[in-house]
């Protein structure tokens, strides 16, 4: 699998190479600015990138921004920014477009190697990874409005699901069985009026809701 | 005691001492400056006398020039007077352009033209005084050239003039104080209108220091991140990797470099919570909004934030309210045990206000040196209000009210 990297600090970016590497994955372009990316995507048309979000010059939100543009020009190119501090509003314009192959971890997340790699083949997988503190604020947002109906675990598996987990994964977490993380999903499709009609779907449906406010 | 400290003082004024010569020779000092005005303004009546309507306004008029031309001048001779009579420095009033139509002008007017000519009569009381005192006192030593006195009549009159002698020194301190007190109030810079400029002087600077302080913090904030933030994640990283990564390594070994990579995490952990803690950069990116659901996220209690800024505060003033919050939720979680917290932020007209309501045990003292008083200080720093209301029992609501313009 090939990623682009866009980080500006040098160390990390040397850092990110030689772990992607070691996992075997194949960096083709490694750059330390917006524009470079775009270049390298342009260039490469990898399958994934991996962007920071403060880059130079402006340090603020050159990443997204870029992300923003690759996602318009290349949407086969999944995304997975990297941030300090994490914004539910970026979170909200990548997700604006299109729920699939996009990720926002928080930079730390990076140390948890196994993690952090599997978050990475998730998106590029056409899945999605939010940090657990995304999706915290996200809570906190959409708490007046039919999501209040949801029970408290309920919310903990919806946010879950906004991670990008499967009902494994989900299981895993909460420390319950797989059937009763199911059990919970048909409860939040039923709370949430989603009827089974397109299958699957319905998982993705439920998390654009949780994270759009109910229109999508 | 009082009647001592009279008697005291009363010795340090004996006429043979220096403190009354020193005290006559000023307030002689400012009588032909005392005059001065006046003189001026009389002296055209004196050696002419015009009848026609033209001279007549020439010789009221062009006096009054003269007097308005030297009112500085004079009023800085007695500046001088009393810096090199007295030691006493009075400043002169602010400079300020127009200076014939300021306040001060008129103050300078009223000493030359009112407070001056009244001292200069004292002055020459005090004068009067010593002389007349030394010529009563010694009458009989010259009586022989009088008219006939009887023996009670001499003895009376150098009575009253050793009296006069006495007196003499109090008088001239009295007239000396007048004079000085006349010329710093009326000569000085205007107490009222100093203390004005001082105060948005002071405010002026806090404002600088406090916003200096503000830099400094985000400074450190964006050099924690560019720098030790950037290694530490690099670190973690590197150590997450070898921990997956290296095969045949002894136990002991890998459980050295587990512990080392739990460790590097935890301390990337803190140092994100200390960069939060200085000035977060999503504060500066996105405002108050985003960073406050940022803490308000991470807290372990249902919130409910509203935020309502329909215009940005200035940095600084962002700071201190998300520096409240931030302060009051460790509060909320560490004291509180509560079970839900209410955040609100709005900004009314130039006033940013911040509350921050929990339904937990109440109580919260500011007096206790609790993170409470920090937050009071740097709400004050800004000029802002800072309230509690913690019954024992609770509630607990946190106001704060920030000027958005300094």
């Amino acid at each position: 699998m090939r990623i682009v990297i866009a980080e500006d600090s040098v160390l990390l970016r040397a850092g990110l190479i030689k772990l992607l590497e070691t996992a075997g994955f194949e960096v083709p372009a490694a750059t330390g600015d917006a524009d470079g990316l775009l270049a390298a995507v342009e260039e490469h048309r990898p399958d994934a990138a991996l962007v920071d979000v403060r880059m130079p010059p402006a340090f603020t939100d050159e990443g997204v921004r870029a992300a923003l543009v690759i996602r318009r020009q290349w949407p086969e190119v999944a995304l997975l920014l990297l941030s300090q501090y994490v914004e539910e509003r970026y979170a909200a314009d990548l997700l604006a477009t299109n729920t699939s192959g996009v990720g926002y971890l928080l930079k730390d997340r990076v140390a948890d190697v196994p993690t952090f790699l599997d978050a990475l083949r998730r998106v590029a997988a056409g899945g999605t990874a939010l940090d657990p503190e995304v999706v915290a604020q996200l809570l906190l947002r959409r708490q007046s409005d039919p999501l209040d109906r949801l029970t408290r675990r309920e919310r903990e598996v919806l946010g879950l699901m906004a991670e990008g987990r499967s009902n494994a994964g989900i299981a895993a977490a909460l420390v319950v069985s797989e059937s009763a993380v199911a059990k919970h999903i048909n409860g939040i499709f039923s709370k949430l009026d989603l009827p089974d009609a397109e299958g699957d779907h319905r998982r993705v449906l439920a998390v654009l809701r949780f994270l759009g406010g109910g229109d999508a | 005691m009082a009647s001592v400290s009279l008697l005291r003082r009363a010795r340090g004024y004996v006429p043979w001492s220096a403190a009354p010569w020193r005290d006559t020779a000023f307030a002689a000092s400012g009588v032909p400056l005392q005059f001065g005005a006046w003189a001026v303004l009389i002296a055209p009546w004196a050696i002419w006398e015009p009848v026609r309507a033209v001279p007549v306004l020439i010789a009221l008029l062009a006096p009054v020039l003269v007097v308005a031309v030297l009112a500085h001048p004079l009023a800085s001779a007695h500046r001088e007077r009393c810096w090199a009579m007295l030691g006493l420095h009075v400043p002169p009033p602010e400079e300020r352009p127009g200076r014939f139509r300021t306040e001060g002008y008129w103050r300078v007017l009223a000493y030359h033209l009112l407070a001056g000519p009244v001292l200069a009569f004292g002055a020459m009381a005090v004068i009067v005084a010593w002389a007349g005192g030394a010529a009563l006192a010694g009458v009989g030593a010259y009586a022989w050239a009088l008219p006939p006195l009887t023996a009670f009549q001499v003895a009376a009159f150098s009575m009253g003039g050793v009296a006069l002698l006495l007196a003499a020194p109090w008088l001239a301190m009295a007239v000396r104080n007048m004079d000085a007190r006349a010329v710093v109030v009326l000569l000085g810079p205007d107490r009222a209108r100093e203390l004005e400029r001082r105060v948005e002087d002071l405010a002026e600077k806090r404002a600088g220091v406090v916003d200096a302080a503000d830099i400094e913090r985000r400074r450190i904030e964006r050099d924690l991140h560019d720098g030790a933030q950037q290694r530490l994640v690099a670190l973690a990283m590197n150590l997450g990797l070898a921990r997956e990564t290296l095969t045949g390594v002894p136990d002991d070994a890998m459980r050295v470099i587990v512990e080392a990579h739990e460790e590097a995490k935890e301390a990337l952990a803190e140092m994100r919570d200390l960069i939060r803690g200085l000035h977060p950069a999503v504060l500066e990116d996105r405002g108050l909004d985003a960073a406050l659901s940022g803490i308000a996220a991470r807290v372990p209690l249902p919130v409910r934030l509203r935020v309502d800024v329909p215009r940005r505060a200035s940095s600084t003033v962002e700071a201190v309210a998300y520096f409240v919050v931030s302060e009051a939720l460790t509060n909320v979680v560490r004291h509180a045990r509560a079970s839900k917290v209410e955040i609100e932020v709005t900004r009314r007209g130039d006033v940013l206000s911040v509350s921050v309501a929990d339904d937990g045990a109440g109580g919260a003292d500011p007096s206790k040196g609790s993170g409470l008083t920090g937050l009071g200080r740097r709400v004050r720093s800004v000029d802002g209000t800072f309230r509690i209301v913690s019954p024992e029992g609770g509630p607990t609501t946190v106001t704060v009210e920030l000027p958005c313009v300094l």
